[in-house]
């Protein structure tokens, strides 16, 4: 039976599930044959903070959420086309997201009373037609799924387990998709379990074959290539480009990298990833705490290596001080920090934007340090390259904002050659004559000094220096002197880092102004407006500490400052105080990113509003 | 615990290290800022005394230190050195020795920076057998903040912060590095300088994490703490001398010593016709259990307070096991080429058209 295939060119599919029915690993999955079949795409995993929490509730579900596309695409999507729910909890908790008429795809064999009433539905929303705005295809999953394997030896809750590939190979049917990638990924993954290979493989092609042989689907769809600049592709996500992005720095400055961890989330695929690049000379330290990665760090730092500490923001708040120490030693250290929901543990999965003023003055003392943040997933591979190009070229610890939407994200990247990376050059100081440990060149930066070099003995410490001599000093005048002395070095990166670039028109009513992994959600928002006549503009921040220094220029040369962030407007405050003038604030704290629908209210009402009022909606 | 005696390991030798040193060359052109008749200035004449045996270039020797009077030491040494803050000390030391394993790394400590805000960074240091020299100058106050009750006072003590006497137990910082698996753990004296110039040439010449005790007498804020251990008409009635092969024997002319009834080690006279010296318990300083046992005694009433070498074995350090890693793997993967790296995993090629 043939059927028809409709061309599409935008899909989001989300699915949804409990956190043990391997929502992540299909999501993947999908995600790596989109890529291959050469769609744009952009991920959001959302997964609870419990491991394995209790089957069938609201709060033990896990969803993956994928967007493909035939063009150029900057955010996962608002709202899901399709909405794969493996259990009553997974429809109740995304029902509300999926798009009018979307259709949702239900493993009927789970919404049974016990897992309805733990999903806190009165009635089977199947049945008692709740649903009719939505397309629901009805699909008995799991006795599907059990009957491909009958008589394949494996127990029933090991035969149960594989229904996420049946859904899998439903979903690669319904979007013609196919199913090699996925098979051989399984032959490598389950080679020594060859009855656990064979099953998934078979769940994959019944899940597949059901869509071509049942009445169910009328139709299937297809999402022809994205037009992409040509060259070699990687679905990376951020944290993985992160950690390239720390390899590659140090490669092309012909030091070795030293990453100190402590495992939080979001941050530990960094050091998971970094721990596998031994034979790139790369040495990872899991350390005994946050403070304890830090100090290593700075240790590592002092002896020569590019030394990058990786953590989210409680273990930012915990390394604090000893990136004060950093500043004072004026050694070069990148600190990245995955964003997530706090305050405390907060909402240790979720993404947030809400530690930009904690990286910026929290610390004691007056501690200037940079701060850089990376816009999309890709984006985080320059801007680790960045940091340490930064903290390497001017002696100091440097911030690396990422957020945890960005790091388990996902987009296709189009991967540079190493030779066009650009340079770090590194002089370690080797000459004892007229050597001082404070002295300084034209960037106001002190000489990297090793131990181990014969003739530069010296000490350093967390006491305030003599400039020059960097002997211990309590001269209020040389106090006064240094701390001038630290900022003014930092704030002269402004003359070392690109022009704020404008997107659109480069003055006019109204300036979208955001940074960070807000970029995807706020572009296309832009864009979107502006094909609809809206006059707008946009600048994404990727430098916050300092700022391009053309940024005043910018704000001045539009009437409405629109800044959306998920905090409470934190780059909202350091525009206002940087540059006084007022801004509008768009901020969202949900844990997810912003949505586009809701942007576009936002700044349709700034735009209609009378610019003498109403400034900050 | 497995493992062999470390004894007389000699660190790695620079093959060029033509010149010999003399206490000297290690003082820097710093003030030297501890109070007057503060058991600093012994420690550190007693570590720049050690050094030019130890046959590592001068450029080699790294002192890293926390927050206190101790950890002002690094600024009088002419080598390397790096004030850290409070506590921290292991954690950097840590990346420097794991940067750099070829680095002679010491840290100089005190007992409120090591075992109370630096706890787990001393601990872990231990664990982990990294090569650092850990001096751990205990003088039972914190010393710099002028004169509260440290993590080794004793309960009852009476101090700025513990005006009707402290209610905390102290650590016991030899048992606690013990538990922590150290693999060198010794304790000497700023007053006995020749014990201490030979535990600190042990230390310096330990494969791994080595741990010293340091009893340091602080003049103005603890005066006397240690008295009965130092002076000469109390000193051997109340310090046990411990060394390997030999048995446990203290007291005036000699008199007593120490022997094992069932688990208990009890005092007993060698002149009262009972006991003779092959009675007693005869030390190996690589027997574990020993060590924890022995590492008791100065808290026993009865007992002297044991100096010396408690433990020495040796085990794999981090920073090797952390070089012959990524050696291991560089051989097997062959040396990483960036390009191949980011080119690697889930990629697809997009043709111009």
């Amino acid at each position: 039976m043939s059927k028809t295939i409709e061309t599409v060119d935008d899909v989001v599919i989300r699915f949804a599930g409990d956190s043990g029915d391997g929502m992540q690993l299909t999501g993947t999955q999908f995600t790596n044959t989109t890529a291959l079949v050469g769609n744009d795409l952009s991920t959001l995993p959302d997964y609870p903070a419990e491991i394995r929490a209790p089957a069938g509730t609201l709060f033990g579900v896990s969803s993956f959420q994928l967007r493909f596309s035939s063009w150029d695409i900057l955010t996962p999507g608002d709202q899901p086309d399709v909405l794969v729910a493996m259990n009553p909890a997974a429809l109740k908790v995304h029902l509300k997201d999926l798009k009018k008429s979307g259709l949702i795809l239900a493993n009927t064999d789970s919404f049974d009373d016990k897992n309805l009433a733990l999903a806190g539905f009165p009635e089977n929303p199947l049945v008692d037609d709740s649903l009719h705005e939505y397309q629901v295809i009805e699909v008995p999953i799991t006795k599907l799924t059990l009957n491909a394997l009958q008589g394949i030896g494996l127990s029933q809750k090991e035969m149960v387990r594989c229904k996420n590939f049946f859904a899998l190979g439903l979903m690669y049917w319904m979007y013609s998709r196919p199913m090699e990638p996925t098979e051989s990924w399984i032959k490598q993954k389950f080679g020594s379990e060859p009855k656990i290979a064979e099953a998934n493989d078979k769940a994959l092609k019944a899940g597949y074959y059901y869509g071509e042989s049942t009445e169910v689907f009328a139709s299937r769809f297809e999402v022809k290539p994205a037009q992409l600049n040509p060259g070699l592709y990687r679905n990376i996500t951020g944290n993985e480009a992160t950690a390239l992005g720390v390899v590659a720095a140090a490669k092309k400055a012909g030091i070795p990298l030293f990453y100190a961890s402590y495992p939080i989330t979001p941050a530990s695929d960094i050091l998971h990833n970094l721990s596998g690049y031994k034979n790139y000379g790369v040495k990872t330290f899991q350390a005994e705490d946050e403070i304890a990665a830090a100090g290593v760090a700075v240790g590592a730092a002092y002896a020569g290596n590019l030394a990058v500490t990786g953590t989210s923001g409680p273990g930012a708040a915990l390394k604090s001080e000893t990136i004060s120490l950093g500043v004072m030693l004026e050694l070069p250290l990148v600190i990245v920090d995955v964003q997530r929901g706090g305050p405390s543990t907060g909402l240790p999965t979720k993404t947030e934007q809400s530690d930009l003023l904690f990286v910026m003055y929290g610390r004691d003392g007056e501690a200037p340090a940079p701060v850089i943040a990376a816009a999309t997933p890709a984006d985080c591979f320059h801007m680790a390259y960045e940091a340490a190009r930064i903290a390497v070229k001017y002696m100091t610890p440097v911030y690396l904002l990422t957020d945890g939407y960005l790091g388990n994200g996902s987009e296709p990247w189009l991967v540079p050659d190493s030779k066009d990376l650009p340079a770090i050059p590194v002089t370690f100081r080797t000459d004892p004559e007229n050597f001082h440990p404070y002295a300084r060149n034209e960037n106001n930066v002190r000489p990297w000094a090793l131990p181990g070099t014969p003739g530069l003995e010296h000490r350093i410490g967390g006491l305030e220096k003599a400039n020059i001599t960097g002997n211990v000093s309590y001269d209020p005048d040389n106090h006064d002197f240094m701390v001038h002395l630290r900022a003014e070095k930092v704030a002269g990166i402004a003359k070392d880092i690109p022009l704020q670039e404008v997107y659109g028109e480069q003055n006019g009513e109204l300036l979208v102004v955001s940074w960070g992994g807000t970029f995807g959600a706020v572009r296309s928002t832009v864009d979107k407006m502006r094909k609809k006549g809206y006059k707008l503009s946009h600048a994404h921040l990727r430098y916050l500490n300092p700022f391009p220094r053309n940024l005043g220029e910018i704000l001045k040369s539009f009437e409405k400052i629109f800044v959306p962030e998920i905090n409470l407007g934190q780059l909202a405050q350091l525009l206002r105080s940087e540059y006084l003038i007022d801004v509008v604030q768009f901020n969202k704290v949900r844990g997810l990113p912003l949505r586009s629908m809701e942007l576009e209210q936002a700044i349709v009402k700034t735009l209609e509003a009378n610019p003498a009022q109403g400034k900050r909606s | 615990m497995a493992g062999t005696n470390g004894n007389g390991e000699a660190v790695k030798q620079s093959p060029a290290q033509p010149k010999k040193y003399t206490a000297k060359d290690f003082a820097s052109d710093q003030d030297v800022r501890w109070c007057p008749g503060c058991g600093d200035y012994s420690v550190l004449a007693q570590v720049q005394r050690i050094l030019p045996d130890l046959d590592v270039p001068k450029e080699k020797q790294i002192f890293i230190s926390g927050i206190g009077c101790s950890s002002r030491f690094p600024y009088y040494m002419n080598a390397y050195g790096v004030h850290g803050i409070h506590g921290r000390a292991p954690a950097i030391a840590s990346g420097v020795k794991s940067a750099n394993p070829d680095l002679t790394v010491w840290v100089a400590t005190g007992d409120g920076d090591a075992l109370s805000i630096g706890g787990n960074h001393f601990i872990h240091a231990m664990r982990r057998n990294i090569g650092l020299k850990i001096l751990m100058f205990n003088n039972r106050i914190y010393g710099l903040t002028k004169g509260q009750y440290s993590p080794t006072s004793e309960l009852g003590k009476k101090s700025k912060s513990s005006p009707f006497g402290s209610i905390d137990y102290p650590f016991n910082p030899v048992q606690l590095s013990l538990g922590a698996e150290g693999t060198f753990v010794a304790r000497s004296m700023d007053r006995d300088p020749k014990h201490l110039q030979q535990v600190l040439l042990r230390a310096g010449k330990h494969d791994g994490t080595a741990f010293v005790e340091i009893f340091q007498n602080c003049n103005v804020f603890n005066d006397g703490a240690y008295l009965l251990y130092t002076e000469k008409e109390t000193r051997s009635d109340n310090v046990l001398f411990i060394e390997h092969g030999k048995p446990l024997v203290f007291g005036k002319d000699n008199d007593k010593g120490i022997k094992l009834e069932g688990f208990t080690p009890k005092v007993v006279s060698l002149k009262d016709g009972k006991h003779s010296i092959s009675d007693l318990l005869v030390y190996d300083e690589t027997a574990y259990e020993l060590a924890v046992l022995v590492a008791t005694f100065g808290d026993r009433p009865g007992f002297p307070v044991p100096i010396g070498v408690f433990f020495q074995i040796h085990r794999e350090s981090y920073e090797k096991m952390m070089t012959d890693q990524i050696e291991a793997v560089t051989k097997k993967r062959g040396n990483g080429d960036l390009d191949k790296l980011l080119k690697s995993g889930n990629t697809w090629v997009v043709t111009a058209n």
